[in-house]
C-alpha cells in the first residue's frame, strides 16, 4: 500500500492540498515557447525554478530541453533582476544565437515586482537584441492558476507580439492546438493537409520534442512554428482556438490586434469534438471533408460498436487539465462508459459548467483543493473500473488494483505520447485501444481457468 | 545587551528621535549600535554628521558576500556603532527582502557579538510586509517603542504596529516598552496619547515637545545633544534616554478596534 494514509471519509479542507493535480505556470510557458522554431525559453528567477521546469519536460519527452535562467542571487532579489536579465539576453544571443528569446517570470521575480517588459525594452534600447531577433515575455506567477495558465499566457504573448497588422487577408486559418502532445499537433496538421486547408498552427512542438535521432545534436531542432508564419497569422481569415483554458487568451489577442475572428472549440478528442472541429473547418473554409477522414471516423465508430460489451457501464475516474478532460469526458459518455470522479487542479468556472452538462451525476471538482488525495478518497467510496490520467495515478491504480491509462502531463514512466496522437479520429482509435487493452488485460488476469477466453 | 526597535508612521520623527535618544544614552557612557532599516539610509545621518555610510546592501552588491564588519559599520557620535541596511532605489526590487538580507548578514559578521549595551533598530514606516517585521522576528529586538503624535493617522499606525507586535509576541518574545509622543501641537495631545497608551496597556514613556532647535541641529547634521548640549530640548532627550534605560514596563499590547480609536479622538481631540 503506497497511499496507506488515504482516509475514506471525505472532509472539507480549506488550506491543505495533498498530491496536487497541477504544477507551476512556467512549465507551461516553457512548453509553449518550445513550439516556436529557434526559440530559447528563459526563466527570470533563480536557478532551481529553471532546473525543475526543464527536467519536468525532459522526463516527459525524453528529449533535451534548453532554457536559460536569470540566476537570481540574494542581491537580485533585493535590487531587482534587471542587470541579470540584460546580461542574460546579451549572453544568450552571443553564445546560442536563437531567433527568439521567450522570457517567463517566476514567483520570486513576480513578487518583487520586476517589470520584464520594461527590462526587455531597455535591452532593445541598449542594442543587446540583434536585428531580426526577437524577445517576448509572459508573466507567469505560480501562485496563480496552474501550468495550463502559464501555457495560455505564453501563447497570448506570442499572439500579441508577432502577427503583423494588415488589410490584406490570406486564404488561410490559424489553429491554436492548445496543450497537446507533439504527436497531436502532427495529427491536426495531417487533418488540415487532408482537407487542403492552408494554416498557421502555433505553438507547434512537433519536430522539437519528438525529434528523430540523426547522429548529430541540433541545439534548435527543425520543428516549431517559424517566425514568418507567426507574422502572417494576422492575415488569416479565422482562428480556431482549441481548448478554452489554453487558447482563448491568444485568440483574443489576435482578434484585438489583427481583427481575426475566432471561435473556441474543444480539443478534438473523441468523436463529437472532432466532428465539431471538422464541421467548423468545413464551414469557415468551404472545403468538404475528404473520404479519408470519413473512413477514419467510420473505423472509430466500428470499434466502439464491436467492443461495446467491454465498455458499457464501466465507471471511470479521470483527472488532468480541463481542456483535455472536457472532450475526453464527452467521449467516454458517448462510448457508453460512466465518468464518475473527475478532478483538475486548474481553476476556472467553465470546467464546472461543462461537467454539469456532460456528467451531471458525477463527482467533479477543480482548483487548488481538487487534488489526487480527493480523487483517491472518492474512488475508495465508489470504486471504478478504470483510471485515466497522468503518471501520478499509478499509485492509486496499484493500491486499488484498477486498470490505468496514462494520458495528459506529465507521463514520466511510459513512452508513446510523443509519437501517437489522441486527437482526431485516429487518436480516438488509439485511446480506445489503450482503454480496452487495460480493461481486457485485467479480465484475463482475474479470470478463473475455465473462463479464460481465447477470443474476446 | 538590550535590543530595541523604534517603529511609527512615516515622517513622524523616528530617525530624529532615535538618534537624539541614542546620543543621550551615549553621553551616559552606554555602548550602542544603531541599525537603520530604511532604503533611504538616513537613520544614522545625525550621529555620523552626514550620509557618510556605505550600506550593507550596497557593499553586498559591489563586493559580493565576502564582507568585513568594518566595511559596513562606522563609528559616530560618542563612539556609537552605525549601520545602514540600505535597499533598492524607489520602484524596483524588494526593500523588505533587503532588510532580511542585511540583518542576516550582520548576524553572520558577528555584529551582535560586540561589547554593547544597546542595539537600536530604526525601521521604516508601517510594518508593510514580512521584511519590515524582521527586527522583531526570531527574538531579535525585544523591546519596541512606537513614536506617535496626536494626529489620527499616526495613532492609527501605532495601533497597527501593536497588532504586528502581538503576532510576534508569543513566538519571538517581543514586548512593547511604550509610546514616545513626538508632539505636533495637537489639542489635548498629552492626555490623548496617555489615554491611548492606557488603552493599549502600555505607558507614554515621554512627551517630546515640539522645538525648532531639532530642525536647526538637523540642518547641521547633528543631534541636539551634540549641537547645543545646554538647550532645554537636549534635556528632553536626556530624560527620554534615562527613562528608556530604567524602563521595566514591557507588555504585550492590546490593540484597539477602529471604533474605539475613533472614539478616543472624539473624546479628546478634534471634536472639542
Amino acid at each position: 500500500m503506497l497511499l496507506r494514509h488515504t482516509d475514506k471519509k471525505v472532509k472539507e479542507r480549506n488550506a491543505l492540498t495533498i498530491n496536487p493535480a497541477k504544477t507551476c505556470q512556467p512549465v507551461g510557458a516553457m512548453y509553449a515557447s518550445l513550439g516556436i522554431h529557434g526559440c530559447m525559453p528563459h526563466s527570470h528567477g533563480s536557478q532551481g525554478c529553471c532546473a525543475y521546469h526543464r527536467s519536468a519536460l525532459t522526463r516527459h519527452y525524453k528529449e533535451p530541453v534548453m532554457a536559460g535562467t536569470s540566476s537570481f542571487t540574494e542581491g537580485s532579489s533585493v535590487f531587482g533582476g534587471q542587470s541579470n536579465l540584460l546580461q542574460a539576453i546579451d549572453n544568450i544571443f552571443n553564445v546560442y544565437d536563437p531567433d527568439v528569446i521567450a522570457i517567463h517570470t517566476t514567483c520570486l521575480s513576480e513578487t518583487i515586482g520586476d517589470d520584464v517588459s520594461q527590462i526587455t525594452q531597455k535591452a532593445i534600447d541598449d542594442g543587446k537584441v540583434p536585428a531580426g531577433k526577437h524577445v517576448i515575455q509572459a508573466s507567469t506567477p505560480s501562485y496563480v492558476g496552474s501550468h495550463v495558465t502559464g501555457f495560455a499566457n505564453m501563447c497570448a504573448s506570442i499572439a500579441k507580439y508577432f502577427p503583423e497588422v494588415s488589410e490584406l487577408k490570406l486564404d488561410q486559418v490559424n489553429v491554436l492546438p492548445g496543450w497537446v502532445e507533439p504527436s497531436d499537433m502532427r495529427e491536426i496538421k495531417r487533418m488540415l493537409l487532408a482537407m487542403q486547408i492552408p494554416y498557421v498552427l502555433f505553438p507547434d512542438t512537433s519536430g522539437v520534442l519528438d525529434a528523430p535521432q540523426t547522429g548529430s545534436h541540433m541545439f534548435f531542432p527543425k520543428g516549431g512554428t517559424k517566425i514568418p508564419d507567426l507574422k502572417r497569422c494576422g492575415k488569416s481569415i479565422f482562428t480556431f482556438a482549441l481548448g478554452k483554458f489554453c487558447s482563448e487568451l491568444a485568440a483574443l489577442e489576435l482578434m484585438k490586434k489583427c481583427s481575426v475572428p475566432f471561435e473556441v472549440l474543444d480539443i478534438p478528442i473523441g468523436i463529437k469534438a472532432t466532428d465539431r472541429f471538422m464541421m467548423k473547418l468545413s464551414e469557415v473554409t468551404g472545403t468538404s471533408i475528404p473520404q479519408m477522414l470519413e473512413d477514419e471516423r467510420g473505423q472509430l465508430v466500428d470499434i466502439v460498436t464491436d467492443m461495446q460489451q467491454y465498455l458499457y457501464g464501466k465507471k471511470v475516474a479521470l483527472y488532468g487539465d480541463p481542456d483535455t478532460i472536457i472532450p475526453l469526458c464527452e467521449f467516454l459518455v458517448d462510448i457508453g462508459m460512466k465518468p464518475v470522479h473527475i478532478v483538475s487542479g486548474t481553476p476556472g468556472k467553465y470546467f464546472e459548467q461543462r461537467m454539469k452538462e456532460l456528467v451531471p451525476g458525477a463527482n467533479f471538482r477543480n482548483g487548488p483543493q481538487a487534488d489526487m488525495y480527493l480523487m483517491h478518497q472518492w474512488i475508495k467510496n465508489e470504486p471504478v473500473d478504470l483510471i485515466i490520467g497522468n503518471t501520478y495515478g499509478k499509485y492509486i491504480s496499484r493500491d486499488e488494483n484498477i486498470p490505468f491509462v496514462r494520458l495528459g502531463f506529465p507521463i514520466y514512466d511510459r513512452i508513446g505520447h510523443s509519437y501517437f496522437p489522441v486527437v482526431g479520429y485516429k487518436g480516438g482509435m488509439r485511446l480506445l485501444e489503450k482503454i480496452l487493452s487495460v480493461i481486457m488485460d485485467k479480465m484475463d488476469a482475474d479470470a478463473p481457468e475455465e473462463k479464460f477466453e481465447l477470443v474476446m | 545587551m538590550r535590543k530595541i526597535a523604534i517603529y511609527g508612521k512615516g515622517g513622524i520623527g523616528k530617525s530624529t528621535t532615535t538618534q537624539n535618544t541614542v546620543a543621550g544614552l551615549a553621553e551616559m557612557g552606554k555602548k550602542i549600535m544603531v541599525i537603520g532599516c530604511d532604503p533611504k539610509a538616513d537613520s544614522t545621518r545625525l550621529l555620523l554628521g552626514g550620509l557618510a555610510q556605505k550600506t550593507v546592501l550596497d557593499t553586498l552588491r559591489e563586493e559580493g558576500e565576502d564582507i568585513e564588519m568594518d566595511d559596513v559599520i562606522k563609528d559616530g557620535y560618542g563612539k556609537t556603532r552605525c549601520v545602514e541596511s540600505g535597499g533598492p532605489e524607489p520602484g524596483v526590487g524588494c526593500a523588505g527582502r533587503g532588510i532580511i538580507t542585511s540583518i542576516n548578514m550582520l548576524e553572520q559578521l558577528g555584529a551582535y557579538e560586540q561589547d554593547l549595551d544597546y542595539t537600536f533598530y530604526d525601521v521604516l514606516g508601517d510594518v508593510v510586509c514580512g521584511g519590515f517585521a524582521m527586527p522583531i522576528r526570531e527574538g531579535k529586538a525585544e523591546e519596541i517603542y512606537i513614536v506617535v503624535s496626536g494626529e489620527m493617522m499616526a495613532m492609527y499606525a501605532a495601533n497597527n504596529i501593536c497588532k504586528g507586535i502581538v503576532k510576534y509576541a508569543d513566538a519571538g518574545g517581543v514586548r512593547l516598552g511604550g509610546l514616545i509622543c513626538n508632539s505636533r501641537k495637537v489639542d489635548n495631545e498629552f492626555e490623548m496619547i496617555q489615554e491611548l497608551a492606557n488603552k493599549l496597556g502600555t505607558q507614554m514613556i515621554h512627551f517630546v515637545p515640539r522645538e525648532n532647535m531639532v530642525q536647526q541641529a538637523e540642518i547641521h547634521r547633528k543631534t541636539v545633544i551634540d549641537f547645543r548640549p545646554d538647550h532645554p530640548q537636549a534635556d528632553e532627550y536626556r530624560s527620554l534616554a534615562t527613562k528608556i534605560d530604567q524602563n521595566k514596563m514591557l507588555v504585550i499590547p492590546k490593540p484597539l478596534e477602529i471604533e474605539e480609536l475613533e472614539k478616543l479622538l472624539i473624546d479628546f481631540g478634534i471634536a472639542n
